[in-house]
């Protein structure tokens, strides 16, 4: 994973060509020397358009996780601490958010822009994307405020924002940190998805609208869909399998 | 009828009546929320004003608020659920009528494929728990969540279509059943993955438990105890996380039917949207979301009706 961060950053100056570079001549070529990993539409290199569309994969992701992160842990947390009248509005919207099917409801808020671009896609993975981390910081904070500790610093006198933010959210950092591990996995994926299926934004590289190109001449050059798809694929079995060492390590639970 | 079991029903009855009705809110603000003028928004600055005019026809923009949601619950509740911004002439209910039959059956297919793999897999690998045939069906379920639709689709077109030739390519003609297997198995093997760690889970809970003990000291041969002792029992709890996963199976029909350029509930709803028809994407939208909700509705009663201790809770 640090692998992929890596070329999330590094990515675009190793890469050994110009994704987006016309070169109609060379359109289609399978690998070779030239081009590690063949060509595509227009003749750019597949190599660089991965290594480009890692950034993007990695900047999606790691905003849409840090707004869902930090939006569903603020109102799942203050549902769970205060009760009532806050964790039944919390709780019914989540309740209807995850009533819709996540991709449809992301193409449901793209299909209100004219011209998606990167913004409106994260806008529209953090829709649904808060839900999972409010569910979790709510549920920790139902517990934890029975603890004797937050009951202690409440007893006090010490305000109730000041009991959540020292006292109640460093105590929901690890699982959370686990579910938003597989959250970058899932968003990423999710990314993909939108653009595969045409939704991405508009000129930047990315690995679905790479791979919704390979999948148009699959039967004639299938190494495009090939590559860009092992792309996605090995990434999101990363971010899996790292969610679940995360878990084994820090759930003492499981232990 | 016991009236614990008919509080249980009314009561989730109600809870599913108020989420639709939440629904149908929310897929009616979504439009009125966009700052500034909507109708700019989604038809863009290089639309006419003609048909800026229409669009805002179209969606009632015309007219004060409260009206626009008492004519939009209107048209919800009639049946029709509003009319194509594209086609005037259909009601959004007509085109959907026309395609959700292909959507259900690959629904229904894929359903099919995952049950078929999961639950001899997850079965096999609870009663060989730990060991190599364990091993391999985790691995394998591993492997099934990884694979994003949107690869497997095109890896199975190129596997069995282009170099086997066993089945049909994307394009060809539908008739057949076997154009169906591909697609299934598209959506199927995420759901399968889910469902065998699930059944295999279910069943080693089944198998510590007494009666299984009890059922073998008195001589009931291995299969029989597993099929119908065990596996019957196991199976409730796997059934509520199958439904759980209809979200999934639903967002994969949108995915599978336009890799296999099928017509579809999925394929309509991508056309509405790079149409920027609205009105059929709100009807996509919120046919889907109900769907959803109903089934979850049916399985919950199903799993009332059968279990006392969930009326409870």
């Amino acid at each position: 994973m640090l692998a992929f961060f890596t070329l999330g950053v590094i990515g675009p100056w190793i890469a050994p060509y110009d994704p987006l570079a016309i070169d109609l001549l060379n359109e289609y070529q399978s690998p070779s020397m030239a081009h590690w990993l063949g060509t595509g539409d227009n003749g750019i290199d597949i190599l660089s358009a991965l290594l480009h569309g890692a950034r993007l994969a990695a900047i999606v992701g790691i905003v849409v996780v840090g707004v869902s992160v930090t939006f569903g842990t603020a109102v799942g947390t203050w549902a769970g601490y205060y009760g009532k009248l806050p964790d039944h509005v919390v709780t019914g919207v989540a309740d209807l958010v995850q009533a819709f099917p996540a991709i449809v409801l992301n193409i449901a808020v793209l299909a209100l822009v004219a011209k998606p671009g990167l913004l409106h896609l994260i806008v529209a993975l953090a829709v649904n994307g808060w839900v999972l981390y409010a569910r979790l910081a709510r549920a920790e904070t139902l517990s934890l405020r029975e603890r004797e500790f937050v009951e202690a610093a409440r007893a006090l006198g010490v305000p109730a924002h000041q009991v959540m933010r020292r006292h109640v959210v460093p105590n929901l950092l690890g699982p959370l940190v686990i579910q938003a591990t597989t959250g970058l996995g899932v968003v990423i994926l999710a990314e993909s998805t939108l653009s595969f299926l045409g939704l991405g934004p508009g000129k930047a590289v990315s690995w679905g609208a790479l791979l919704d190109q390979g999948t148009s001449v699959l039967l004639r050059f299938p190494h495009v869909a090939l590559f860009s798809g092992g792309a996605i694929a090995v990434t999101v079995l990363g971010f899996n399998l790292m969610g679940d060492w995360l878990r084994d390590r820090l759930d003492p639970r499981l232990r | 009828m016991s009236s614990g079991l008919l509080r249980y029903l009314v009561g989730r009855l109600a809870r599913a009546l108020l989420t639709v009705i939440g629904l149908v809110t929310i897929v009616f603000l979504l439009v009125r929320l966009i700052p500034g003028d909507p109708v700019e928004a989604i038809l863009g600055d290089q639309a006419g004003p003609e048909e800026k005019a229409e669009l805002r026809r179209a969606l009632d923009l015309d007219r004060p608020v409260g009206d626009q949601y008492l004519s939009f619950l209107g048209s919800m509740a009639d049946g029709t659920m509003g009319t194509s911004f594209r086609q005037p002439d259909r009601s959004v209910w007509s085109l959907m009528r026309d395609v959700l039959p292909y959507t259900i059956v690959l629904a229904l297919a894929a359903l099919l494929v995952a049950w078929l793999v999961a639950v001899p897999l997850g079965t096999i690998a609870a009663a060989h728990a730990g060991r190599g045939w364990d091993k391999l069906a985790s691995a394998t379920a591993v492997l099934g969540l990884a694979i994003p639709n949107i690869w497997l689709g095109p890896l199975l077109i190129l596997a069995f279509g282009v170099k086997l030739r066993w089945l049909p390519l994307p394009g060809d003609d539908l008739a057949g059943p076997e154009a169906l297997i591909l697609p299934a198995i598209t959506i199927g093997t995420a759901l399968a993955a889910v469902l065998t760690r699930q059944t295999r889970a279910a069943m080693i809970e089944v198998l510590s438990q007494q009666y299984i003990s009890a059922a073998r000291a008195r001589g009931v041969p291995s299969i029989p105890l597993l099929l119908r002792h065990a596996l019957r029992n196991a199976l409730l709890p796997v059934m509520t996380i199958g439904a759980a996963q209809l979200g999934a199976l639903l967002s994969g029909t949108v995915v599978t039917e336009k890799i296999f350029e099928r017509p579809g509930l999925g394929t309509l709803f991508l056309d509405a949207f790079f149409a920027r028809d609205i009105p059929v994407v709100q009807g996509c939208v919120l046919v889907i979301a109900v769907i959803y909700v109903g089934v979850n509705l049916v399985v919950d009663l199903a799993y009332g009706v059968v279990d006392p201790r969930v009326r409870l809770s």
